[in-house]
């Protein structure tokens, strides 16, 4: 089998997986080496479904000796095999990155003989790179579950930044859907790197040229629409997540159906991709708005309003925190505001300062002010002739293609009532507490 | 002599030519309407005055810089410098002017009409390069790293320290087809230099099966299910598309020679 055959079918096998991210570290090669890496991190190109490609996305092996259900390289798939050599590998990953078509290597691995021995073979694919070709590029390694721990320490050594992954929101889910894998199999090689990243820190501050472990952190990803569990309890496992294992990020992937099972969503079901949006868009509501879980969904809420994106649903149901004063407000209100985002509210911090903001202002400044001239005053005004009315904030607050989904759920039944959503029954949101819909999207303002 | 509201600078198209203008400005308490290149084919009503560039006037200017507004301005517009902006030269005047006024404030003032503009412009320049500095696609000739680029603004001065960085034991080279400029590299020194015309010469084996390689990686990674065509183009316009591998944009043939790449690179 030549490379070709073997590239093929290793990145068909690697491209469920996620994360492609080359951020988080910033560092230039050594004098005789090759590569460097920017802290932002940098994107090579776009693949034609709009993920972005920034490391060679690959698996050291798809032979596996685990069954989980939802995996396309389970045993029990037949699929044509293959497996890189180390050399392999690393000749392939500086060829592509010379011609600067990749910013490093993203190596996983189906679980060959035994998690051990394929960790093995990671960690000599990357010495060679890391050693022989005196490789400084980005590097991100996949921690095999019940990996030994002294394997682990190695390859992190060797790598910017590892994940475990958390494959299933549940210990129900998985204990159904991946029988080789436990809760504690997975936290407990997320736990170590944790610990060690911690210590490692320690030593940086003692010694400057301390070898740095895993120094662009580490993240995880969890398949979602495979299995029953609601958004509430993702986002609040999301949340944990970066609080007690101090992640850099948690990526969501949309089930794709890839193995027909009982246990499993049908074949013809389509990823449920406008779910993993909305939990994207609560994961930067997590990570940079100052927004916290139990606030974006609760006991009752257990599911995303698909209409409407969590910071809108948020701020409907807060009206009592609006209008806010743009020229006042400090800089964690502000960036609660629709249409208001990180750039914007800090270029409003830094412009208050020496002039008083009017409505043009801030849209110099970068404020979406069709959404947010509902929710915000300048100098104690707000927007000239600004009409409140149902269709006007719906219509701001929605792309038109989503205001087209709404009022088919609630159709305009006649031209002198402005909503029908209170005698309609509710079609496609079934699941979705209905009062609460419209008490959010009626509510006055 | 010259009348306010019609006056034109005519400078030589430099940086220190541009802080002539501005010296010239204070010097003779005008602002002028326009500021020209010496080639500009436009015809004006107005006859332009021409600005001599003077180093011993614009080193007095880039020393008041820093001192009067602070070093983040004077990075702001030496990249400001660097955009493809309509009148770029006059905002940057008119931006001196208010920084001499507002002093260090000058930053701060995202407002005002000419900060803003020339805010959008330099966020369009760091944009792109930054964009670029990952759709760069380099083609390995006879051991030198060759690259063609076409961006609106003029990134390479901006893309030098990450190249550098990135390849310091190699030597590379990239053209930029839009300005007829080019990056040279070789170990631990580089230059920008200007270029007439580049025509890549046929790949070689090797080159040709990392170019098929990467083809096969880049049409393997899309989940099908997901394809989202929008989506890529929004992240990725099409107008770079034209240089990179994965388009499939088979080189020209060429009369330029294998070793005729070197001559290229420093001396």
């Amino acid at each position: 089998m030549d490379v070709f055959d073997k590239l093929k079918i290793l990145t068909d096998a690697a491209k469920y997986d996620v994360a492609c991210t080359s951020s988080g570290v910033n560092k230039k090669a050594a004098a005789g080496g090759i590569g460097s890496a920017a802290a932002s991190g940098i994107c090579h190109s776009f693949s034609g479904d709009g993920r972005c490609i920034s490391l060679l996305k690959v698996l050291m092996t798809n032979v596996c000796a685990y069954d989980c259900k939802y995996c396309v390289n389970r045993k029990s798939n037949d699929t044509p095999r293959a497996s890189f050599t180390p050399r392999e590998l690393a000749e392939l990953t500086i060829n592509f990155y010379r011609r600067n078509y990749i910013e490093g290597l993203f190596l996983s691995s189906g679980v060959l003989k035994n998690p051990d021995y394929t960790t093995e073979q990671m960690i000599e694919a990357l010495r060679i790179l890391r050693e022989e070709y005196r490789f400084f590029g980005y590097i991100h390694a996949k921690a095999i579950p019940g990996t030994d721990s002294g394997l682990i320490a190695r390859l992190g050594m060797l790598t910017d930044r590892m994940s475990v992954n958390i494959e299933l929101p549940s210990q129900s889910s998985l204990q159904l859907l991946a029988p080789d894998k436990s809760k504690h199999s997975i936290l407990a090689p997320m736990k170590y790197i944790q610990n060690r990243i911690q210590e490692n820190s320690t030593d940086i501050i003692k010694y400057r040229h301390a070898p740095k472990f895993v120094p662009a952190g580490q993240s995880t990803q969890m398949i979602i629409g495979a299995t029953p569990d609601t958004d509430f309890q993702i986002l609040n496992l999301t949340e944990g997540l970066y609080k007690k294992y101090k992640l850099k990020r948690v990526f969501f992937s949309a089930y794709m159906p890839v193995a027909e099972n009982a246990l499993l969503p049908t074949l013809d079901t389509t990823p449920p991709l406008w779910r993993e949006h909305r939990l994207y868009q609560a994961d930067w509501l997590l990570r940079f708005y100052g927004f916290t879980a139990n606030e974006l969904l609760d006991q009752q809420h257990q599911s995303f309003n698909p209409f409407l994106d969590p910071k809108c649903n948020w701020a409907l149901h807060h009206m009592d925190f609006f209008p806010m004063n743009v020229n006042r407000a400090p800089y964690s209100d502000l960036l609660r505001v629709p249409g208001i985002g990180v750039n914007s509210a800090k270029r409003i911090v830094i412009a208050r300062r020496l002039a008083t903001l009017q409505f043009n202002d801030l849209k110099k400044l970068g404020v979406v002010l069709k959404r947010a001239q509902y929710f915000i005053t300048c100098s104690g005004k707000a927007t000239g002739n600004l009409k409140i009315t149902q269709d006007k904030v719906l219509q701001s607050l929605m792309s038109e293609k989503t205001l087209g989904m709404y009022h088919q759920s609630f159709p305009l039944q006649s031209q002198n009532k402005q909503l029908s959503l209170f005698e309609q029954p509710s079609l496609l949101l079934s699941g979705y507490p209905q009062e609460d819909l419209q008490r959010c999207l009626t509510s006055p303002i | 002599m010259f009348d306010q509201s019609n006056l034109i600078y005519r400078y030589d198209g430099s940086f220190d030519g541009l802080l002539c203008c501005v010296f010239e400005s204070y010097d003779k308490k005008e602002i002028p309407t326009e500021i020209i290149l010496p080639d500009t084919s436009q015809t004006f009503l107005f006859t332009a005055k021409e600005i001599k560039t003077d180093i011993e006037k614009s080193s007095r200017v880039l020393a008041s810089i820093p001192e009067k507004m602070g070093y983040d301005a004077l990075n702001f517009i030496r990249r400001a410098f660097l955009t493809c902006a309509a009148k770029k030269e006059l905002y940057i005047l008119l931006f001196l002017r208010l920084g001499y006024r507002y002093g260090r404030s000058i930053m701060g003032m995202l407002t005002d009409d000419t900060v803003n503009t020339l805010f959008k412009a330099v966020k369009h320049l760091d944009n792109e390069s930054h964009l670029l500095k990952g759709f760069v696609r380099f083609s390995i000739f006879n051991n030198v790293l060759v690259a063609q680029i076409e961006p609106k603004n003029y990134v390479l001065p901006l893309m030098t320290q990450h190249f550098s960085e990135r390849y310091p034991e190699e030597r590379f080279f990239i053209y930029d087809k839009t300005h007829g400029m080019a990056l040279v590299y070789q170990p631990y020194q580089s230059a920008i230099i200007p270029i007439e015309d580049l025509e890549l010469p046929e790949p070689d084996e090797q080159e040709q099966s990392y170019r098929e390689l990467w083809k096969l990686f880049y049409d393997t990674i899309e989940i099908q299910g997901r394809h989202n065509p929008k989506c890529r183009m929004s992240h990725m316009p099409k107008r770079y598309w034209k240089y990179m591998t994965e388009f499939g944009s088979s080189p020209k043939k060429s009369h330029l020679k294998l070793e005729d790449t070197a001559k290229f690179l420093i001396p």
